[in-house]
């Protein structure tokens, strides 16, 4: 393994169906996740998606490579830009992950994740012990 | 009313335990695309050594989310949940939330910064379990939109 190898890549859908379902299951239920109006009101591009769902999702691809052979020992991001999600068509987000840095006790999988062409989240890294 | 700068290094009150159910692991998971084993199957997760279903990666928000509903309803505190924004989000782990942890969070605001008319401030959410033990450490940086 070494700098730069991509080990994951994967794309996600996402629907107002999702929104709806990560509201349920965070508890996170602010209104711009899934009421047009008041995204509207709010002076947003549509309703959103929760950027804790995008955080979330774009850990997976990693979760899976990683399987039983490595934690994962921190993960951070930086919320750059809205998913917004289309009543119809939704949203679809691609996940890249590459090595970033190799350490003694830790390597670093840095993540580029977008949506529409443009990144949506800053700085996002994953922290890994590999076993 | 701006965010008040005295919240900083505010140390507030453990938040009632939460139990984590292994159902609310697994609707987690789905919530999130995660499809591997560990989070669903309490035997696959037993076999990696774990005692019940694990939860991803980013689960501890969940309980992260107590404590910042202290925040926002401090009464002096002075923040608008209208104007704020999530600006940034990160996760230390000791070791992953499993099904059956009764966790507890301790928040403290570690850092109060105004930037462009906004204000930043960032939460810390200490996670432990029944023990005492150190889980999860979780780092919020919101941004209150200053009044235009």
């Amino acid at each position: 393994m070494n700098v730069g190898d991509i080990v994951a890549e994967r794309t996600f859908h996402l629907t107002r169906d999702s929104l709806v379902r990560y509201a349920g299951a965070s508890g996170d239920f602010n209104t711009i996740h899934y009421r047009d109006d008041i995204a509207a009101a709010a002076g947003l591009p549509g309703v959103l998606a929760h950027g804790m769902l995008t955080m979330g999702i774009a850990v997976q691809p990693v979760v899976d490579w990683l399987d039983n052979r490595g934690i994962v020992l921190g993960y951070g991001v930086r919320f750059t830009r809205p998913v917004v999600v289309d009543p119809v068509d939704g949203a679809t987000i691609t996940v890249v992950a590459k090595v970033g840095a190799i350490e003694d006790t830790e390597t670093r999988i840095d993540l580029t994740v977008t949506f529409a062409d443009a990144t949506v989240l800053g700085k996002a890294q994953v922290r890994v012990s590999l076993v | 009313m701006p965010v008040n700068p005295q919240l900083q290094g505010r140390e507030f009150p453990p938040t009632a335990p939460y139990l984590v159910g292994r159902e609310k692991v697994r609707e987690f998971a789905r919530a999130v695309f995660a499809t591997s084993p560990l989070n669903h199957d309490p035997a696959a997760a037993r076999e990696a050594g774990y005692d019940d279903v694990v939860a991803p990666p980013t689960f501890p928000v969940v309980v992260q989310e107590a404590t910042l509903a202290q925040l926002l309803a401090e009464p002096d505190g002075g923040i608008d949940f209208g104007r704020v924004v999530h600006g940034e989000q990160s996760f230390s782990y000791t070791r992953p939330i499993v099904a059956g942890d009764e966790l507890v969070a301790t928040l403290s605001v570690t850092s109060i910064k105004s930037l462009g008319g906004n204000d930043m401030l960032t939460a810390v959410s200490t996670i432990v379990d029944a023990r005492g033990s150190h889980v999860v450490t979780a780092t919020s940086t919101l941004v209150v939109r200053g009044e235009s």
